[in-house]
C-alpha cells in the first residue's frame, strides 16, 4: 500500500498527542502508533520529534509522567493527561477547527468573494 | 498499564536521576519497534538495524531529553518545597490566629530580644567596628606623649617638638595637629542680632587634607592662610552652617565678625565630617580655624598629633621610629621636652574607642544572653503548646507526615515567628537608636552617626535565624519524635511521654534562671560600682551650683581684670537666690591644663613628675563650688598684681611637694616667674574623672596670672534656672558684649563625666530586668502547667485528706527546687563570669558578696511569686471536678 506521507503542521503535534491520551495514559511508541492508526497511516510521527515533544508538554505541566509496565512486561514511561492539559486539549481542538474551516473554505471556493459593502 | 510492582518504589530511591529516565525510555520505544517489526515477520537483527534507521539521531534525542528532564526536575523540585512552605505558612497562620495571645506574648518577647541585640550591635558598629569616616582610616595614628598618662598637658606636644618629628621621621607620609584647649576656642559671633557664642577647634593647616576631608563647598585652608601675616580664614561645620547661616552657600567668601575681627569664610565641611565625636566626645564644634605655629611656639605643649602612615608601615614600627628618633631631635634635652620624648604610638582608631572595648564587649555579651533567655522561654512556651498539639501532630504523623515534615512545619511556625519579632524589634531598635544619636549628653564617641544600617540589617537575619533554630528545633523534634500510638490513645498526662516533656521544660526553666542570674549579677556589681562612683568625694558640691561663661574686657591688665571681677561678683551677689559667686577660667571634670609646681629648693631627679593642674580663680570661687579649705586662706582682693604671687594647693600636691609638712607659708616655682608662696590647702578636687584619685592641683589668683576664659559659678538657695535670666541681665548691664550663654549646671558636668558608665549600667540593668521577668514567666509557665496536668491527682489526694496548705506546699517547694537548682547553677556561672568584668568596676569585687546575696534573694523572692499563682490555683481546685477528670 502506499504510505501517504503527511508533514505534520508545526504546533499541531502538541495537540495530537493530547488527543491521543484522552483515552487514558499511553508511552510514547504507542501514541505513534495510535496516531498512525487513528490517521489510517497518514501521519506518521517521528521519534525525533516526538519525545522532545512529549518532554515539552510535562514541563509545561500538560501531561504527567508515570513509570509503569508495558503489554510484554518491559518498564515504560506512561503519560496521562493533567486537567490543564484537557482544558489546553479543548481550546486547541477549537481553534484547529475554526482553523480548518476557514482553510477549507478558502480553498473550496468556486468563485471570487462578493465585492465588500461598505457603509 | 499494569500495577506498579513493589520494586518500582525503590527504583529512584537514590533521588530521580533525569538521564537514566530517558535512556530507559527511549530504550523502550526501540524494544517495542523491535516487536512489532519481528511481529512483521522481520528478522530479530534486520528488525533491530530498522528500527534504529527509523528512529534517527538517538544520542541527539538523548540530549534533549537529559536536558529538558533536569531542568523539569529542578522546576518540580522547587515548586513542590514551595508549595509544601506555602501549605506550612497558611497552616501555621491559621493555628497562630487561633492563638493569639500566644503569638502575641512570643513575638513580643522575640522583639525585645531582637531589638536589644539589634540596638546594641548599632552601637558596637558605630563605635569599634565601622572605620572612622575619614580617607583610608586604618592608616591613621595618634602620637601621645608621656605614654599617654596624665593630663592634656602631658600628651600634648610642644610646637617644636611636632615639627622636627614631622620633618625627621620615616614612617609617616604626613603629620597634623590641632589645640585641644578648647577653652581657648571660645568667641562670638558678632552682628547678627545678640553675640553668639560660638566654639571653634584651632587646627594644623593641613589638617583636613590629611585626615583626607573634602569640603562640602568652597576650600580648605590654603598654605598662605596657615602661616602668620595670611589672611584670616575659618570653614565651618556642616551643621553650623545649617543652623545659623541657613544652609546659604552665597556665605563662602564672605566675611563674618568674630569678637573683634573680621574673618572670612572659606568653606563648609561634609555633614559627615564631626570633629567632636571623634576627638572629643559629647562637644560640638562649630568652625575650625588654622593655627599659626609661630604664635604657639613658646606656649608649651600645645599640640594634639595625628600621623598618616605611610602604605605597609605599621603603627609598630612608626613606634620603634619614634622611640630612637624623639631623644636625638634638636632640643629634646630640654625638661620641657620630657614628655614629648616618651611619645605612644597608637591606631588612631584605637586612641578614639580603645577604652570602649571591654565595656562594649560586655554590653554585647549581655545583650546575646538575653537573646539565649528569649529563646529558652520561647522553646518553653512552644513546648507547653505542643504537649497541647499532641493529638494533632499524631494524627498528621498517622496520616502520613512524615518526621521531617513535621519538624518543617513547626520550624515554619517558628519562623514566623520570630519574623515577626525581628520587624517589631527592628522598630525598636530604630527608635533605640534614633533617641541615643540625639543624646548630646553622652560623651561616647561617634555616636552621634548611630543608626541601624545595612550591616545591622544583616545581623538582624543572622540572629533572627540563629534564633529560629534555637528556640524552633528542639520543641519540633521533640514533638515529631512523640510516640504516635500512646498519643492517639490519650494515654493522659501519665505517660512517659509527659514526664519527658516536662524533664526538658524543666531543664529550660533551670537554665533561664541561671541565665538570668548571671544577667543580675554583672548588673548588680555594675550598679554597685556606679553608685560607688557616685559616692565619690568629688571636692566640691554639684548641686546647687551653676556655671555660666562670661565675657569682660580688660585690655589685657591684671588690675583692671580684678576691678572688673569684683565689680561683676558684687552685682551678681546682690541678686536674691545668690548665695555665692566666684569665677574660675577652668571647671573640674571640664577641661584642663597644667604649669609646673616645684617646692623651692628641693632637688628633682631627671624624669621626676613637677605637673600641676592649674585654675585660675578669683576669691569666693571655692566657697561658690562648695570645695574645703584644709588650712590657710582664701584669695581675697588685696592679692593684688603688685603683691606677692599667692597659690592655694590641694591636699596632694601639698602631700608631694612638702611630704609630712605644713605647706603654708611656703614658697614654691614654676607658677609664672619667681616665686610664689602658698597661702592655702584645698581638699582635692576630682578634675578628670570620677574615677582616678586626683592630681596636683594649684590654684592662682585671677589678678596674678594669666586666665584661659571665665566661668562665673553661683551657689544658689533656689533652682538655677529660675535667676538665669536676672543673672545675665546684670552681666549684660556691665558688658553688652556678653553672649547668650545658658547657665550649666554643675551636676550637668558631672552627669557627663559618668555618661558612658551610666550608658553600660543603664543597659546592662534594663537586659537583667528583662532577663528576670522572662526567668519568672518560665518558671510561672511550667509549674502552671504541671499543677494543670496533675489536677486528677491533686485531687484524690485532697479527697484523701490533704489540706490546702499541704498541697499548697508541695507546689512551692516544687517551684523552688527548681529555682534552687537554677540559681545555684547561676552563681557559679556568675563568680566565672564576674571575673571577666572586674576591669569595669570600681571600688566592688568581683565577687561582692553583697550583690550576691541580693541576686540570689531577687530570684528567689521572684520564684516564689511565679510559684505562688498555680499553687494558689492547686489549692483551690473543684474537687468534684477535679476526680471526674478531663
Amino acid at each position: 500500500m502506499d504510505k501517504a506521507k503527511l508533514e505534520l503542521v508545526r504546533g499541531t503535534l502538541d495537540v495530537l498527542i493530547l488527543k491521543a491520551l484522552v483515552w487514558g495514559p499511553l508511552h510514547g511508541y504507542a501514541i505513534t502508533s495510535l496516531i498512525r492508526r487513528q490517521s489510517d497511516e497518514a501521519l506518521l510521527v517521528e521519534e525525533g520529534t516526538l519525545y522532545p515533544a512529549l518532554w515539552r508538554l510535562e514541563s509545561k505541566g500538560l501531561i504527567e509522567p508515570e513509570w509503569g509496565l508495558s503489554e510484554n512486561n518491559r518498564k515504560a514511561k506512561y503519560y496521562a493527561l493533567t486537567s490543564k492539559g484537557r482544558r489546553h486539549l479543548k481550546q486547541e481542538t477549537k481553534t484547529w477547527e475554526a482553523y480548518a474551516l476557514a482553510v477549507g473554505k478558502v480553498l473550496g471556493a468556486t468563485q471570487p468573494p462578493l465585492p465588500e459593502v461598505l457603509s | 498499564m499494569k500495577n506498579v510492582p513493589m520494586w518500582r518504589r525503590y527504583d529512584r530511591m537514590l533521588g530521580p536521576d533525569a538521564a537514566a529516565d530517558v535512556d530507559d525510555e527511549l530504550r523502550f520505544h526501540l524494544e517495542a519497534k523491535v516487536d512489532d517489526l519481528v511481529a512483521q515477520g522481520w528478522q530479530p537483527d534486520d528488525a533491530r538495524k530498522e528500527a534504529e534507521r527509523q528512529f534517527g539521531d538517538f544520542r541527539a534525542v538523548q540530549n534533549v531529553g537529559e536536558r529538558l528532564g533536569q531542568r523539569t526536575d529542578i522546576r518540580r523540585r522547587r515548586r513542590d518545597y514551595w508549595d509544601a512552605f506555602a501549605q506550612d505558612f497558611r497552616y501555621a497562620m491559621r493555628t497562630l490566629r487561633r492563638d493569639r495571645g500566644f503569638a502575641f506574648v512570643a513575638v513580643l518577647i522575640l522583639a525585645l530580644g531582637i531589638g536589644a541585640n539589634v540596638a546594641v550591635f548599632s552601637v558596637v558598629n558605630t563605635i569599634l567596628l565601622r572605620p572612622l569616616p575619614f580617607r583610608a582610616p586604618q592608616n591613621l595614628a595618634w602620637l601621645a606623649g608621656n605614654n599617654g598618662v596624665g593630663g592634656l598637658s602631658d600628651w600634648t606636644y610642644r610646637v617644636d617638638a611636632y615639627e622636627e618629628f614631622k620633618r625627621d621621621n620615616h614612617s609617616f607620609q604626613d603629620m597634623t595637629a590641632f589645640v585641644p584647649y578648647y577653652s581657648l576656642s571660645e568667641s562670638k559671633l558678632m552682628g547678627r542680632g545678640e553675640p553668639q557664642p560660638v566654639s571653634f577647634v584651632w587646627v594644623a593647616g593641613n589638617l583636613f587634607q590629611a585626615l583626607g576631608v573634602q569640603p562640602a563647598l568652597g576650600r580648605l585652608f590654603t598654605p598662605e592662610e596657615s602661616v602668620k601675616g595670611g589672611r584670616p580664614a575659618i570653614v565651618l561645620s556642616y551643621a553650623f552652617w545649617q543652623r545659623q547661616f541657613a544652609a546659604n552657600p552665597a556665605i563662602v567668601g564672605q566675611a563674618v565678625r568674630l569678637k573683634n575681627e573680621s574673618v572670612t569664610v572659606v568653606g563648609v565641611l561634609p555633614p559627615e565630617f564631626d570633629f567632636g565625636a571623634v576627638f572629643s566626645p559629647g562637644s560640638k564644634f562649630d568652625y575650625f580655624r588654622p593655627i599659626f605655629m609661630d604664635d604657639i611656639r613658646s606656649w608649651g605643649h600645645m599640640l594634639s598629633v595625628v600621623g598618616r602612615l605611610k602604605p605597609g608601615v605599621t603603627v609598630a614600627q612608626a613606634q620603634a621610629e619614634a622611640t630612637i628618633l624623639f631623644p636625638k631631635l634638636k632640643g629634646s634635652e630640654a625638661p620641657d621636652w620630657s614628655t614629648d620624648v616618651k611619645t605612644t604610638i597608637t591606631g588612631l582608631k584605637d586612641y578614639v574607642s580603645g577604652k570602649l572595648r571591654h565595656s562594649l564587649v560586655m554590653l554585647w555579651c549581655a545583650v546575646g544572653l538575653i537573646l539565649l533567655i528569649v529563646c529558652v522561654n520561647l522553646s518553653n512556651l512552644l513546648l507547653a503548646r505542643a504537649a497541647a498539639r499532641g493529638k494533632e501532630f499524631a494524627l498528621r504523623s498517622a496520616l502520613g507526615a512524615g518526621r521531617g515534615r513535621l519538624t518543617r512545619q513547626l520550624l515554619t511556625e517558628s519562623l514566623i515567628l520570630s519574623s515577626a519579632g525581628a520587624v517589631v524589634g527592628l522598630g525598636f531598635a530604630f527608635a533605640a537608636t534614633s533617641y541615643l544619636a540625639h543624646q548630646g549628653a553622652i560623651a561616647l564617641p561617634l555616636i552621634s552617626s548611630l543608626r541601624v544600617d545595612g550591616s545591622a540589617l544583616a545581623w538582624t537575619l543572622v540572629i533572627t535565624a540563629i534564633a529560629t533554630i534555637l528556640f524552633g528545633l528542639a520543641p519540633g523534634l521533640a514533638m515529631s519524635g512523640s510516640n504516635l500510638q500512646s498519643a492517639l490513645k490519650d494515654a493522659g498526662p501519665t505517660t512517659s511521654q509527659g514526664k519527658k516533656h516536662e524533664r526538658l521544660r524543666t531543664t529550660l526553666v533551670v537554665s533561664e534562671v541561671a541565665l538570668a542570674c548571671v544577667l543580675l549579677v554583672g548588673a548588680g556589681l555594675l550598679l554597685r560600682s556606679f553608685l560607688r562612683v557616685l559616692d565619690v568625694d568629688l571636692g566640691f558640691q554639684p548641686s546647687h551650683a551653676a556655671a555660666i561663661r562670661i565675657d569682660y574686657d580688660d585690655g589685657g591688665n591684671r588690675s583692671r581684670r580684678g576691678a572688673v571681677m569684683q565689680e561683676i561678683l558684687y552685682r551678681v551677689k546682690a541678686l536674691p537666690g545668690i548665695e555665692a559667686a566666684g569665677v574660675s577660667d577652668m571647671l573640674p571634670l571640664d577641661r584642663n591644663r597644667s604649669w609646673d609646681l616645684m617646692a623651692k629648693g628641693k632637688v628633682y631627679s631627671k624624669g621626676e613628675n613637677y605637673d600641676a593642674f592649674v585654675y585660675v580663680v578669683t576669691p569666693g570661687y571655692f566657697d561658690a563650688m562648695g570645695m574645703r579649705l584644709r588650712a590657710g586662706r582664701d584669695f581675697t582682693w588685696h592679692d593684688t598684681p603688685d603683691s606677692e604671687r599667692a597659690i592655694v594647693i590641694n591636699e596632694t600636691a601639698a602631700h608631694r611637694e612638702w611630704p609630712g609638712q605644713d605647706p603654708v607659708g611656703r614658697l614654691a616655682q614654676g607658677i609664672g616667674d619667681g616665686d610664689s608662696r602658698v597661702v592655702g590647702v584645698v581638699a582635692n578636687v576630682r578634675e578628670s574623672s570620677l574615677e582616678d584619685a586626683s592630681s596636683p592641683e594649684v590654684y592662682v589668683c585671677t589678678t596674678q596670672a594669666e586666665p584661659e576664659g571665665a566661668e562665673l559659678v553661683v551657689r544658689t538657695s533656689v533652682p538655677a534656672e529660675v535667676l538665669s535670666s536676672s543673672v545675665r541681665s546684670t552681666l549684660r548691664a556691665l558688658n553688652p558684649g556678653q553672649p547668650a550663654t545658658e547657665f550649666r549646671p554643675i551636676q550637668q558636668i558631672v552627669d557627663h563625666a559618668v555618661s558612658p558608665r551610666r550608658f553600660f549600667v543603664f543597659f546592662v540593668s534594663a537586659f537583667s530586668a528583662l532577663g528576670l521577668i522572662l526567668a519568672s514567666l518560665g518558671i510561672y509557665g511550667v509549674v502552671s502547667y504541671s499543677v494543670t496536668q496533675q489536677t486528677q491527682e491533686i485531687g484524690i489526694r485532697m479527697a484523701l485528706g490533704a489540706t490546702k496548705w499541704r498541697i499548697r506546699f508541695d507546689v512551692i517547694a516544687k517551684t523552688m527546687r527548681l529555682a534552687a537548682t537554677g540559681i545555684a547553677a547561676g552563681a557559679i556561672a556568675s563568680f566565672f563570669v564576674a571575673r571577666g568584668i572586674a576591669a569595669l568596676l570600681f571600688k566592688t569585687e568581683p565577687s561582692d558578696p553583697g550583690t550576691f546575696t541580693a541576686t540570689i534573694l531577687l530570684l528567689a523572692a521572684v520564684s516564689l511569686v511565679s510559684g505562688y499563682i498555680p499553687a494558689r490555683r492547686a489549692s483551690n481546685i473543684d474537687l468534684m471536678r477535679a476526680l471526674r477528670g478531663n
